[in-house]
């Protein structure tokens, strides 16, 4: 038999398409896990947050699901400003993240989990927009646009994030953070303040991932959870908080990901990423391009 | 330590004969439950509450107890094909394998993989292992959906013989292993507090660092305590698709086993064996009543949100309010 290479091509491109967008996803959790030491593990849930509140406005006032996440993004930038506070009164001033904070994540985690099933209930929901049937054909590789302009949004996202973060002093300041947080307060900057406004960005670029999501494949409340085990290997694998290092590990995982759904079958893929994190964590856990 | 496992066997003894009055099967479905989550909510509690490493895989260790009787139960079933014809009548002996035997077989299974888990994860902050078990879950629910042996997506049947002999219905049966199975838990965690094994890992919870400077082998004991509580949950899981009758992975993985077995020693209070059981008494009891007035969508939000509330305002559980209130009183 002739190795199908057409197949494997589209397979690939498949998979790169698929990792811009899950460099969107795991953007906000290299800033709250990587840079900000805040093991968030309740981000999946923000997104799929994010993706019903598209699909809500698209559903009833056919607004398009990135514009709606690109105007709410103040909203939930705010939303993950509070949510900081309250962790950092509750468990990071007593000192207490790492048992109770964790609990207080997983039990944030489910309980918009089972919101959502209870306002939206379990059928799958998509969004209608002009570009999610159509695909671009270049001899033997197919683009669907519903794949493309998700990968197009993540990379413009994922970009002004990092450009955000090395030329600003809010950004620089975030990075300083996780490093020293006394040398930060010489610079006469807040470092809780820093820390909540860089959680804030963290959940706001959550729902916008959660736009992209719902366009790219029809989502129902607990398709967060096949998110958890992608996103935290994709950013250990990343090197925890390097933003580079975090696109390249998506690509990465995205690509494998879609060749094993390919030529394996596509209910293999969730172990993927798994086998990622394991690896990762056993032979190196300071990731690909980490300090 | 002889007297207290005496007193636990008497009590859970005198709960079954109570239960037995009545002779109403649907007390020992809902008690099957309960005692279960006792189960679990202590083997969590020897990882997460005395060595302060969380585990959100428990669904995982217990869905692994479950489909290791199921792989078990298929085999047994399936004799003739699987065995050589000179070997057939020893295993047509043996087989089916008695539950005790299956929650022996459970435990060893779960607790290889904590083991595993643990090695991999434990050498690394606590944050990775706990992302780890998460992970677990998902992935081990994956191999269950592609091993068509214990009955893929679409599920196994397992067939619960109507009585057992001597005792009257399999329920009761199988409320009762549960019954010994919460007091073994329970007796351990007990032991373990007051031990060196206890001391050690109070020690890595506290602080991880000094410990392993004071010469705390904290690996080996963190190690110690992931086996322990992976096995025991998987002990736990091991009689399940006897309860259950029909098993199908979105039951034996559902996200509810890893919320409740955090949310209840968390509730009650992580410190001692007591907390655990306080908590899984008043938030399965809570669960038993909610779902059956109002719905179970309802029970585990409940559930989600009386955990971010005891996170937040009584760190140390009900044991920890009640403590609080034992010490001011004293100080007046």
């Amino acid at each position: 038999m002739d190795f199908p290479f057409d197949l494997l091509i589209n397979a690939i491109i498949a998979g790169l398409l698929l990792g811009g967008f899950y460099a969107a996803v795991t953007a906000g959790i290299s800033i709250s896990f990587g840079m900000l030491d805040i093991v968030n593990i309740a981000h999946p849930a923000f997104i799929i947050l994010g993706s019903y509140i598209a699909y809500f406005f698209n559903i009833n006032y056919h607004v398009d699901p990135i514009l709606t996440c690109l105007l709410l993004s103040p909203v939930f930038y705010l939303f993950g400003t509070g949510i900081y506070q309250v962790y950092y009164l509750s468990f990071e001033k007593r000192g207490q993240q790492s048992l109770r904070g964790l609990a207080f994540f997983f039990g944030v985690l489910f309980v918009t989990e089972v919101l959502l099933l209870l306002v939206f209930g379990v059928d799958y929901r998509y969004v209608q927009t002009s570009y999610i049937g159509p695909s671009l054909h270049y001899g033997i590789v197919d683009l669907p646009l519903r794949m493309l302009i998700p990968c197009a949004g993540s990379l413009l996202l994922f970009a002004g994030l990092q450009l955000f973060i090395g030329r600003t002093f809010t950004g620089r300041a975030v990075l300083a953070v996780s490093q020293d947080q006394l040398a930060l307060r010489l610079m006469a900057a807040d470092p809780i303040r820093i820390k909540r406004i860089a959680f804030g960005i963290s959940i706001a670029v959550a729902a916008m991932a959660g736009a992209f999501l719902i366009i790219i494949q029809p989502v129902e409340p607990s398709v967060g959870r096949e998110y958890i085990g992608r996103v935290f290997a994709i950013c250990v694998l990343g090197g925890m908080g390097s933003m580079p290092g975090t696109l390249i590990a998506a690509m990465l995982l995205g690509v494998v990901e879609s060749i094993t759904a390919t030529f394996y079958g596509p209910s293999w893929a969730p172990a993927v990423s798994f086998g990622f994190l394991l690896l990762t964590l056993a032979f190196r856990p300071s990731g690909l391009l980490g300090r | 330590m002889p007297l207290f496992t005496g007193i636990a066997i008497v009590v859970a003894l005198a709960i079954f004969a109570v239960l037995r009055v009545p002779n109403i099967e649907y007390l020992f479905v809902a008690g099957y439950t309960i005692v279960q989550y006792i189960v679990l909510a202590t083997a969590w509690n020897i990882l997460g509450g005395y060595c302060g490493y969380v585990n959100f895989g428990s669904a995982a260790f217990f869905a692994l107890g479950a489909y290791s009787t199921v792989a078990l139960a298929t085999f047994g079933n399936q004799i003739d094909d699987l065995v050589p014809e000179s070997m057939a009548p020893f295993f047509h002996l043996i087989f089916p394998l008695p539950i005790p035997i299956l929650i022996v077989f459970g435990g060893i299974v779960s607790g290889i993989v904590g083991f595993g888990t643990g090695y991999l994860t434990l050498r690394l902050r606590g944050a990775f292992f706990a992302i780890a078990t998460l992970a677990l879950s998902v992935v081990l629910a994956t191999l269950v959906v592609n091993w068509d042996f214990v009955g893929g997506s679409g599920g196994a049947y397992v067939v619960r013989p109507g009585e057992f002999p001597g005792l009257g219905s399999y329920m009761q049966y199988l409320f009762l292993l549960m019954l010994g199975l919460a007091v073994f838990s329970v007796v351990i965690a007990r032991w373990i507090e007051r031990s060196r094994l206890g001391f050690g890992f109070a020690a890595i919870r506290d602080d991880e660092l000094a410990a392993e400077a004071s010469g705390v082998p904290t690996l080996r004991l963190k190690l110690i305590a992931t086996t322990l509580s992976g096995a025991l949950m998987g002990m736990a899981g091991a009689p399940f698709p006897y309860y259950i009758g029909y098993l199908a992975p979105a039951s034996a993985f559902g996200l509810e086993y890893a919320v409740n077995s955090i949310a209840m020693p968390l509730i009650g209070g992580t410190t001692s064996w007591i907390g655990p059981v306080i908590g899984t008494i008043l938030l399965g009891t809570l669960q038993q009543v909610t779902t059956v007035t109002i719905s179970s969508a309802v029970n585990v939000l409940l559930v989600g949100v009386l955990l971010i509330a005891f996170v937040i305002i009584a760190p140390n559980g009900i044991v920890g309010l009640v403590q609080d209130r034992l010490h001011a009183r004293r100080r007046k």
